[in-house]
């Protein structure tokens, strides 16, 4: 059992390792695509798993929890690493591509899978600390992605994404430490049932901030997101759509393990700053957006709104709002790669990303503009692709909460949504190319084509799948939500059922090993 | 005992925010390190302090006799300080390589990924 749980994180180091040996050759980028394969069965299998059993749990090198490395997997965390797989599949495709043999040689491949053994981690750790440490796999690989190269533009929003985020790890552990010091423990099971106890309840508060500014930033949300517009847009095109599909949501969802499985004492102060930042966060993205007139920088933006759209469903905090969360994510990630991948074809026939200096995509590649409208219109919240039922759920969940500004916030930046999107449609697609260009697809070759728009293609078949047949999808999210609400599973996986009178206490639990 | 180091990392904090402060992007990176110094110390400072006992097990028996420092905060923060090293290493190469590239730490000048937009 503890197998299943570990390959998801095995697996991309292992290909790291022996994508790094053959960096030299076109050997490591086939290993990064077979590697990532892998990674979407090992998800497959572990899916498969927690659908059956609920959720999984174990102790790596056999020493029990609370003590032990605990690696944990309930629904939400299953679908995130099939998610991860999914798109980490997609990106390396489009990657045989996109990345020149320069930065092939410097490791792109190794880095990259990484980042997806991070991200996974993060995913399937049942430990704060090594949440920490698996925060920080992530961040040095996305460091080293995004100043691959060593572009003066690379280098200039590097230098903000690293002092940022760097500030925000810091945060993340002191707080680690303070949690550590009131409760004696960092199992996030056991300290579900700690946090009960402590003697001092507003230092838990300021803990939970703490915690929330912390990821917060990871997350990119208001007014914390100044990092993302200004890096996302300057690494290469399949760096820029992992960071978009991945990384920031492994902060929402270290956001919503926190806050549903450990700060849940104080619910009506800190569930209320999310709320107040979500509206914010879904403002403030939109209208940045509508702002920028470059298409990967209007895509940026638009990930800090739509962030704002998950952070609502764990504020309003009832079962259809954390539904709406989880739809939400898993949409999302989906969707934004997709995009991204977009305008990194686009800007290969067309010469640019700068909204002024192309157009005349949609009379000399339709297909193309037929990929983009689907994850545009997806995000946007159209009926019937994935993103409408996402917003749908939102909605609902807080007109039936009564909170009708936030209802009215999330519809009105759904609008806005639209305009920036008609915005790249009108600029990108429709108006003549102003330098006279032709941008065809058939000006890359064969091969090319094949591994930039397959890709794109298969996610955009996925949103379409979620959106025409969202049932088993909305289940699969309600019964995720109804174990973040009661995670009385979720502890007894991770630290065993309570046996006696005080055997609920973590401690007591302990079997000593040989 | 505890009093002392908790006010030192309140000392260590405030310095650090001082220096972050600054448009100097090397001024910022000091900071960030007297910060990472001040988070390790609240790791190692919430794990209590017990001078003069280190947690060893006497030879034929189970579990260490009386009470003994803990030993892991500061296995924590033998991580945290070995990850922030090799995060602090690399900071400071991306900022001397900046610096050569783009002439310039104040970050107020470092306008290439997000230029001015031109008044029209």
């Amino acid at each position: 059992m503890s197998w299943v749980l570990a390959a998801p994180i095995i697996i991309p180091f292992a290909t790291a390792v022996l994508a790094f040996l053959f960096r030299a050759g076109p050997e490591g980028r086939w290993l990064s695509v077979i590697g990532c394969f892998a990674l979407l069965i090992a998800s497959g299998v572990l899916m498969v798993e927690v659908l059956d059993q609920g959720v999984v749990a174990a102790q790596m090198g056999g020493w029990g929890a609370p003590f032990g490395i605990t690696l944990v997997a309930d629904l939400l965390s299953a679908v995130m690493v099939v998610i991860t797989g999914i798109t980490g599949l997609a990106v390396a495709i489009y990657a045989l591509a996109d990345i020149e043999e320069r930065k092939e040689h410097l490791g792109y491949h190794a880095l990259f899978q990484v980042l997806l053994a991070g991200v996974c981690g993060a995913f399937l750790t049942g430990d704060l600390f090594n949440l920490y440490v698996w925060f920080e796999v992530m961040l040095i690989s996305s460091f080293g992605l995004l100043i691959l190269g060593g572009q003066k533009l690379q280098l200039d929003g590097g230098i903000k994404y690293v002092t940022l985020n760097l500030v925000s790890t810091i945060l993340f552990l002191s707080g680690v430490g303070l949690l550590y010091g009131m409760t004696g423990t960092l199992n996030m099971a056991d300290l579900h049932g700690a946090v009960q106890e402590v003697e001092n309840p507003g230092m838990l508060v300021v803990i939970a901030v703490m915690f929330m500014i912390a990821f917060g930033v990871k997350a990119a949300v208001f007014p914390l997101f100044f990092w993302l517009p200004a890096s996302y847009h300057t690494p290469a095109i399949s760096v820029s759509a992992i960071f978009a599909g991945l990384l920031t949501k492994v902060g929402v969802y270290a956001l919503i393990r926190t806050f549903t499985l450990i700060f849940t004492t104080d619910v009506a102060y800190t569930h209320t700053i999310l709320l107040w930042v979500a509206g914010f966060t879904m403002v403030t993205g939109v209208l940045g957006a509508a702002a920028m007139n470059d298409f990967r920088r209007i895509l940026s933006f638009h990930i800090v709104s739509q962030i704002g759209y998950m952070i609502l469903g764990l504020a309003l905090f009832t079962p259809l709002a954390l539904v709406g969360a989880v739809f939400y994510l898993v949409h999302h990630i989906i969707v934004k790669a997709n995009l991204f991948l977009v305008a990194g074809v686009a800007q290969r026939i067309a010469g640019s990303t700068d909204l002024d200096r192309i157009g005349g995509l949609y009379r000399y590649a339709p297909l193309l503009g037929l990929l983009f409208l689907i994850p545009a219109f997806s995000l946007a919240g159209f009926p019937p692709l994935s993103g409408f039922w996402a917003k749908f759920v939102l909605v609902k969940a807080s007109l039936d909460e009564g909170y009708y500004w936030i209802a009215a916030v999330a519809l009105v930046v759904g609008l806005l949504t639209i305009y920036s999107m008609t915005k790249i449609w009108g600029y990108a697609f429709w108006k003549p190319h102003p330098a006279g260009i032709e941008p065809r697809l058939g000006v890359l070759d064969g091969k090319t084509r094949a591994a930039l728009l397959s890709p794109i293609a298969g996610l955009a078949i996925l949103t379409c799948i979620i959106g025409l047949f969202p049932e088993p999808f909305v289940q699969f999210a309600e019964r995720s939500a109804d174990q973040l609400l009661d995670p009385t599973a979720y502890v007894e996986a991770v630290l065993g059922a309570p046996s006696d009178a005080q055997g609920g206490e973590g401690l007591a639990m302990l079997e000593v090993g040989e | 005992m505890e009093l002392l180091v908790a006010v030192m990392v309140g000392v260590l904090v405030a310095a650090s925010v001082y220096l972050m402060l600054a448009r100097n992007v090397l001024r910022f990176l000091f900071g960030l390190v007297l910060i990472s110094n001040a988070a390790n110390l609240t790791i190692f400072v919430s794990g209590r302090l017990t001078p003069a006992a280190p947690p060893l097990i006497p030879y034929n028996a189970d579990a260490p006799v009386g009470d003994v420092a803990n030993a892991l905060p500061q296995a924590l923060v033998l991580t945290a300080i070995v990850i922030g090293f090799g995060l602090f290493a690399f900071a400071l190469t991306l900022v001397y390589r900046t610096y050569q590239n783009l002439g310039t730490l104040n970050s107020d000048e470092m306008r290439i990924a997000e230029p001015e937009e031109p008044r029209k």
